[in-house]
């Protein structure tokens, strides 16, 4: 392969095709959670228009949707898209209808009775979401998200059809360029891999700070603690010493 | 809208093929997980975990453009369908492997005391009711095949997206062209989802 086809196309490839991930990971995160939350919502139009969202852009394929965000949206609102943001908005509304189903869940799987404690701590709606439902739904997601994100990584490889200059596009070129299909292909393929491996050991690491958090502490001697060289202190020792329960001492 | 329809059964046919294959080589994946020696399950995990982190589009441009220069030249339609049914055996084969670790181990246990070869232990004890199963995990791959059929028309196969996009080029109508195609894939998809679910009901009780 020549020396400037690897500079000029390959290597920005690989970073166009990082980006695009993490934007569009971005895009798909906030709209899993607003459409998540949405369909447990209380008021039914709420509900039924999240629902209605997520099961368009979960029925339809990915590509069709680019091109409709690429060609159609253009013509339709007058005014011109970036195709590198056509490709982000398709990649995030897409993923995250699939986000959605996964937030939704979560939030389905934590114990009624835990929100009934907190409408009798006369807690607010937000305060029940923040400091009750997201720290027990957060963990449980993290599986589910870590495969989504795979496949947004792989998603990113359509808008190589919209000519834009990610990894698979670059491949395309070479070939046309040289005649060594084998190899860059061969090449790109194991690029995704690797770049997949990596966000899957990214997100493991980030699955045990989660679980580590709120209500699943980590047990004495292991984990941070350890890490720090710190061991939990003798639980008596952090009574309060001349507090109401001490006036005896 | 002949085009239309033209596409259609093209990308019918492609997910049907595609299905047949993903169906057939998944089973064939997942029992080799089972192996008794690790010098099958290792190989046999490693090129399911490859195919399964890479993007289907490059596995496409792959087997288009690398295949013909090793000497075997297939048809855009036939890459496409053997691509496909390819990267969706390795989903398919995690799905028949929650069905086969589903079947009690007793199952296995009786087997053996009926010392019953390892062939027939397979095809008369443990997949006859793993495979029942896992019909409704399996009815969902379909449903994400047809929606990655348009990827053929990046190696130029005449299916439905690539067929309206060259009529919407001729007519300059990407606005109705584009949307058909999409309203298709949500009515065919949300049909789909809807017989899955009764299926399930019947299936799994």
């Amino acid at each position: 392969m020549t020396a400037g086809l690897w500079e000029h196309w390959v290597l920005p490839g690989i970073w166009i095709t990082i980006q695009l991930t993490v934007y569009s990971a971005a895009l798909a995160t906030v709209v899993a959670f607003v459409a998540g939350t949405a369909r447990t919502h209380r008021v039914w139009i709420v509900r039924f228009v999240a629902g209605f969202y997520t099961e368009v852009f979960r029925g339809t394929s990915a590509l069709v949707l680019m091109f409709w965000i690429f060609f159609v949206l253009p013509q339709l609102a007058g005014w011109s898209l970036v195709p590198m943001w056509a490709a982000v908005l398709a990649l995030g509304l897409s993923y995250g209808a699939y986000g959605a189903e996964i937030v939704r869940g979560a939030l389905k799987a934590v114990a009624p009775a835990q929100r009934e404690a907190g409408v009798a701590l006369s807690f607010t709606p937000w305060q029940r979401m923040r400091l009750i439902l997201l720290p027990q739904a957060v963990p449980e997601m993290i599986p589910p998200f870590s495969n989504l994100l795979i496949e947004l990584l792989k998603g990113t490889a359509l808008v190589s059809l919209l000519g834009i200059g990610d990894v698979s596009f670059a491949a395309n070129l070479v070939r046309l360029a040289t005649t060594e299909s084998a190899e860059i292909y061969s090449l790109t393929l194991v690029i995704y891999f690797v770049i997949a491996f990596l966000l899957t050991r990214v997100m493991r690491g980030v699955e045990r700070k989660a679980k580590a958090g709120i209500g699943q502490r980590p047990a004495p001697g292991t984990g941070v603690m350890r890490k720090l060289g710190l061991r939990r202190q003798n639980e008596t020792a952090q009574l309060p010493v001349g507090g109401a329960g001490g006036a005896s001492l | 809208m002949p085009h239309f329809w033209d596409g259609l059964l093209v990308t019918l046919q492609a997910l049907v093929l595609g299905s047949l294959i993903s169906f057939s080589v998944g089973l064939v994946w997942a029992v080799a997980f089972r192996a008794p020696t690790r010098f099958v399950r290792w190989p046999v995990g490693l090129v399911t975990e490859f195919i399964r982190n890479t993007p289907l589009l490059v596995q496409l441009f792959f087997l288009f453009f690398v295949l013909p220069e090793w000497g075997v030249q297939f048809s855009a339609l036939t890459t496409g369908v053997v691509a496909i049914g390819l990267h969706y055996s390795t989903y398919t084969a995690q799905v028949y492997r929650a069905g086969i670790e589903a079947v009690p181990a007793g199952q296995w246990e009786a087997a053996r005391a009926l010392s019953l070869p390892y062939r027939r232990t397979w095809t008369a004890v443990i997949l006859p009711q793993a495979i029942r199963r896992v019909v409704p995990a399996l009815g969902n791959y379909v449903v994400a095949m047809l929606k990655d059929t348009p990827l053929l028309a990046g190696i130029g196969v005449l299916e439905l997206l690539q067929r309206s996009r060259l009529q919407a080029a001729q007519t300059f109508q990407y606005t109705e062209a584009l949307t058909v195609v999409g309203v298709a894939f949500i009515v065919i998809s949300y049909t789909a989802s809807l017989l899955l679910r009764s299926l399930e009901r019947r299936l799994v009780r």
